[in-house]
């Protein structure tokens, strides 16, 4: 058997999860001789990211309705440098917990005014910032009775690949925490809590918005796929 | 290693409102020289197609993206990537993310008129015949055929990240 993973990911194989039973591979992952990290691509060529496309309270025509808010933070890797014009995309249901996607089947309203998707490009500094209203919690069907925490979805894509992200941040205090199996998938305590942003009194804007502060820390460009285990 | 990494969390079944267009299924134009049209299905360990997964493809030329559809199928065009034989036979870094993967799953698909090389990489050579397969392409009309079996008889080999 494998030693105990010192990784802060979570395992593929959760059965918690229960999407994850036909979906997990069942083989062991292979380690690849190369580094990873040393693969880049160039990075969004000619594309352009609209100056609005971080609000996503200003995409239609009238506001949204829920608790508007802000999430900011930086993008940095694991030596602590910034990494700058890292896009990131997020998304995330509404204020009543319901996706403007046709596939979710929640019994929540849509907000004709909520789109629910944002990007934008990391600055110098690695800094990002988006306004969006706080999702609301919502029902699946993992187990019966079961409740996502309100959280918001985040991918980070930059020109190296081993710094690929898709994760997701949460809101701190959220009762539903204990419940999920998604959260607890990650398997120590300081990781998880990693994924729950702060509230920010210096964030949060007088009469207008809450601020959320949470930063992301992606793997160096030149990680090794196996950690730094010196006995391979 | 100074500060600990932000760990992974699964996209959902819902990430086509946030991943839609901004890096696309053409890495080059199709019809432009060397454009290959690389399709392929994403299955589970139950032989069912996986209506909800988003393939992205690396390589030094650029990355494409594409999500399944209802018959958990995807398309990227892109080409060859021409980064000489440092890196081994030529291939494309493919990573695999889906409602159900709690990380993103990482593999490598290798050209089927490179058997040279591909009988001289370093990854390759590691594998069984069996397995090796799993990673070739397969030629077909119009293109390559590249089949992602995350479960079962079959399944793709997956390397850690």
């Amino acid at each position: 058997m494998e030693a105990p993973s010192r990784s802060v990911h979570p395992p593929n194989d959760f059965p918690g999860y229960r999407s994850t039973a036909l979906r997990a591979p069942k083989q062991p992952l292979r380690v690849l001789p190369g580094r990873l990290g040393e693969l880049t691509a160039p990075l969004l060529a000619g594309e352009t990211i609209g100056l609005l496309d971080h609000d996503l309270t200003r995409q239609h025509d009238g506001d949204p309705l829920g608790e508007r808010i802000s999430i900011s933070g930086r993008v940095l890797d694991d030596d602590g440098n910034p990494v700058a014009g890292a896009l990131i995309e997020l998304w995330q249901a509404n204020a009543a917990g319901r996706y403007a996607h046709l596939s979710d089947q929640h019994p929540a309203p849509l907000d004709p005014n909520f789109s629910g998707a944002g990007r934008c490009l990391t600055d110098v500094e690695g800094g990002y910032r988006f306004v969006t209203v706080k999702p609301g919690a919502y029902p699946w069907r993992n187990h019966p009775n079961a409740w996502r925490p309100a959280h918001v979805h985040f991918s980070v894509f930059t020109p190296a690949i081993a710094q690929r992200l898709v994760t997701q941040m949460y809101f701190p205090g959220d009762p539903l925490f204990d419940q999920d199996p998604i959260f607890n998938s990650v398997p120590d305590a300081d990781s998880r809590r990693r994924l729950v942003a702060r509230w920010s009194l210096e964030l949060t804007e007088p009469e207008w918005s809450l601020g959320y502060a949470w930063d992301i820390v992606v793997a160096g460009r030149d990680a090794t796929p196996l950690d730094d285990d010196p006995s391979e | 290693m100074t500060l600990p990494l932000t760990p992974s969390q699964t996209v959902g079944p819902f990430f086509r409102i946030g991943l839609s267009t901004t890096i696309g299924s053409h890495v080059i134009g199709e019809g432009m020289p060397g454009a290959i049209r690389i399709s392929g299905q994403v299955l589970d360990g139950a032989g069912e197609p996986v209506p909800d997964a988003l393939i992205e493809t690396w390589q030094p030329e650029g990355a494409g993206r594409c999500a399944t559809d209802e018959e958990g199928h995807f398309a990227i065009v892109t080409s060859k990537p021409q980064d000489g034989a440092a890196n081994g036979a030529p291939h494309l870094d493919v990573s695999v993310f889906a409602r159900g993967l709690l990380t993103r799953l990482v593999t490598r698909m290798f050209f089927p008129d490179e058997s040279a090389a591909n009988d001289a990489d370093p990854v390759l050579r590691t594998l069984s015949p069996t397995e090796r397969a799993t990673l070739v392409a397969v030629r077909e009309e119009g293109g390559l055929r590249f089949d992602i079996h995350l479960q079962g008889a079959g399944e793709t080999v997956f390397f850690d990240r």
